[in-house]
């Protein structure tokens, strides 16, 4: 009886998240596959209509727009905050004195909500306000920094926010695999005399390759589901040259009445997600096999 | 499958309440609106406080947020579970979708006994009928079309009120010249529509405007016209100063009030911006018609949705009496800036702009040019609507040409079915 309790009751504690997730996550998925085969407006209705909202979708100007907004927002998001995070750790790795603060004050981007970050830059960035009209107030009239308002520049002030909020989250990370590199190596490297950089690319980054993993996977969920930030510092804007597939997905679904549309949207993202996810997952899985 | 259910539990809650004796309770009426800032939320007191006075109890049911986009998800889900509330605040098009998907009910009874036939414009009452029957009740004509200006700025530069876009365009450059701006506009998709249809019914008339954003005629919308209404558009962008984009309508209009700009294209609630600032229309600022002939209306009103229960269905029908009442009509627009739907009321309280306008709602009905506002949402369903405003917007706020916009204007409406 016992060893049947002990055998049971992990299966028994399990399943009702077990079945939650069931139903909640891939239930729902279902749920919104089957909607964005549909011609739902208002409300969802359940007659198929094979690929029609996905033909609408491939057809919007706006849609375009967003996808090359997430190419290019997520490939400069993740690549300036893993650049800029590791540069942190290393920098702070040097055994300086007020580590400490410097860690906190670095971290603390991550712990405000995205639209505070992105109310606080939009202020900013603003040129009547923010620093064009500061620089200019020095006495340097001719300069400008007005990205956010110019539609070709507006998605790179968008980077900039995103990465000054992830890249402390980032060096956090970085810093903990620098500390976990085995100490006896780097300093079997020092005495045989190898510069410090030397150490740095032949030795403690390539032990940390799960961590850049890790960091990638972190960031580009967050960039694809990059929503707040959009709405807070842009709104979409100017025009839509902002807009980013979740912009897009929320606009249909809860101002225009297109519930189809939307849905198809949240397909063809999701079908973003699983690029990304499952061949790191693949490569997880496999490594345990071996 | 669903809507015939629901159809199916309707009609049965329908029987079941007809069969039903008389209840004892008294009307009921649970109402969703996004009235929820100070001078709205002032307004829909007045209601409150009337439908209370006659017996009845009121359930408010205030959600903020979004232009009203919280609100249509909170009715989603009401409706989703078969519970409505007994009155949404709902407006245009979005009426008649809701009534396609079998959840309104039938008001006739009350509108008929009120003779709304008589003292509502006619191209109004068609937005609250669904299929003959009467199935919303107006609460307001907000005007679309004004041209704001600020008076001192004007006579300093020796300007008079525009007639015609030509004026206007030669009044702006001549600001311009002077050193101020033109035209106070908010980089916002919707301020842009607003511009955007303003300028389009002076430029293509109440007749190709209805063509172009009522029947979505694809050879209106792609004619060498609506290439004029985009050369007028790109003007325009040269009229605003380049700090425009995401200021909210309200900054531009205290930008007119302090005389940093001279003009702003906006609905009438920019009235309510000026009064509250302590001026005094036509001495400290101008309200005008803009150029051309017609007079875009956006309708706030109440749709009546199927609900269960003597004492809902009576509150429903007090509700709706009582929002289409003289007295409720001239209080709740007296607050809010806009002008009651219904012509016959006493128009003494309000101010010289309202007078304009109420005058001009008239005349326009007749001539047949008194039509909806596409950028709020009158004219068509929101997919469509949405589409357009994405053309505008993307012209607005880029170099595309104005023959690109047509085409593209074109495929989009296309597309948004």
């Amino acid at each position: 009886m016992r060893a049947w309790l002990e055998r049971q009751i992990p299966k028994m504690v399990l399943a009702p998240s077990f079945v939650a997730i069931l139903i909640f996550v891939y239930g729902f998925i279902g749920w919104t596959a089957w909607i964005s085969l549909t011609r739902s407006k208002l409300l969802p209705k359940y007659d198929l209509h094979g690929l029609i909202q996905y033909k609408r979708l491939l057809a919007a100007p706006r849609w375009d727009t967003a996808m090359d907004n997430l190419l290019l927002f997520g490939a400069l998001f993740i690549c300036i905050a893993m650049a800029l995070g590791l540069l942190l750790a290393i920098l702070l790795d040097q055994r300086i004195r007020v580590e400490g603060v410097l860690r906190t004050i670095y971290l603390y981007p991550m712990a405000l909500s995205m639209i505070v970050t992105g109310t606080a830059w939009k202020w900013i960035m603003n040129p009547g306000l923010g620093i064009e009209a500061m620089v200019r107030g020095w006495g340097f009239e001719g300069f400008r920094f007005n990205w956010v308002i110019d539609p070709d520049m507006a998605i790179y002030a968008v980077v900039i926010a995103a990465v000054w909020q992830a890249s402390g989250f980032v060096m956090a990370l970085f810093l903990a695999g620098l500390r976990s590199v085995d100490g006896e190596i780097i300093k079997a490297a020092q005495i045989d005399g190898i510069p410090g950089w030397r150490i740095y690319t032949a030795i403690i980054l390539p032990s940390m390759a799960p961590i850049f993993l890790s960091a990638f996977i972190v960031l580009a969920h967050l960039a694809i589901k990059s929503f707040d930030l959009v709405v807070a510092l842009t709104g979409g804007g100017p025009g839509y040259a902002t807009d980013l597939p979740a912009t897009y997905m929320y606009a249909m679904a809860f101002s225009r009445g297109d519930i189809g549309q939307a849905a198809s949207s949240a397909m063809v993202m999701m079908g973003v997600v699983f690029a990304i996810v499952v061949p790191y997952l693949y490569s997880e899985l496999r490594a345990k096999h071996v | 499958m669903r809507r015939s259910v629901f159809t199916a539990a309707s009609t049965l809650a329908l029987l079941t309440a007809s069969v039903t004796s008389m209840a004892q309770a008294g009307p009921e009426a649970e109402v969703l609106h996004w009235w929820t800032s100070g001078g709205e939320a002032k307004s829909v007191a007045v209601l409150q406080q009337e439908f209370s006075a006659n017996g009845g109890t009121w359930t408010d049911m205030p959600v903020a947020g979004g232009g009203g986009d919280a609100a249509m998800t909170a009715l989603r889900a009401r409706v989703l579970s078969g519970n409505a509330p007994t009155a949404v605040q709902l407006k245009g098009p979005a009426i008649q979708e809701w009534y396609e998907e079998g959840v309104l009910a039938n008001i006739s009874s009350v509108a008929e006994a009120e003779g709304w036939d008589k003292v509502l414009p006619a191209s109004i009452a068609a937005h609250m009928k669904c299929e003959g029957q009467w199935c919303a009740a107006p609460v307001n004509v907000h005007r679309v079309d004004w041209l704001w200006a600020n008076a001192e700025i004007l006579q300093a530069n020796d300007i008079a009120m525009p007639n015609s876009w030509e004026e206007f365009n030669a009044a702006a450059d001549k600001l311009m010249a002077a050193g101020v701006i033109p035209l106070a506009h908010g980089g916002q998709a919707w301020q842009d529509a607003t511009v955007f249809e303003v300028v389009a019914l002076g430029l293509l008339g109440a007749e190709g405007f209805d063509k172009a954003f009522v029947d979505l005629d694809p050879e209106m919308l792609g004619s060498d016209k609506m290439v004029a209404v985009f050369d007028q558009m790109r003007k325009m962008r040269g009229y605003v100063d380049s700090n425009f984009p995401g200021r909210d309508w309200n900054l531009a209009t205290s930008m007119v009030m302090n005389g940093e700009a001279a003009f702003q294209i906006m609905g009438d609630w920019a009235k309510g911006e000026f009064l509250a600032a302590g001026k005094v229309p036509g001495e400290d600022f101008l309200c005008a018609s803009a150029p051309g002939a017609g007079f875009l209306y956006n309708v706030d009103s109440f749709a009546m949705f199927d609900v269960d229960g003597d004492d809902k269905q009576a509150g429903q029908e007090l509700l709706a009496k009582l929002i289409v009442g003289q007295n409720f009509q001239k209080v709740f627009n007296l607050n809010k800036g806009s002008i009651p739907a219904r012509v016959d009321v006493a128009m003494e309280e309000f101010d010289s702009c309202a007078h304009l306008s109420a005058a001009e709602m008239t005349t326009s009905s007749k001539e047949g040019s008194l039509l909806p506002s596409y950028a709020h949402g009158m004219a068509m369903r929101g997919a469509q609507s949405g589409a357009i405003t994405d053309v505008v917007t993307a012209h607005f706020n880029s170099d595309m040409s104005s023959a690109d916009a047509v085409e593209m204007l074109v495929t989009a409406v296309a597309n948004s079915h």
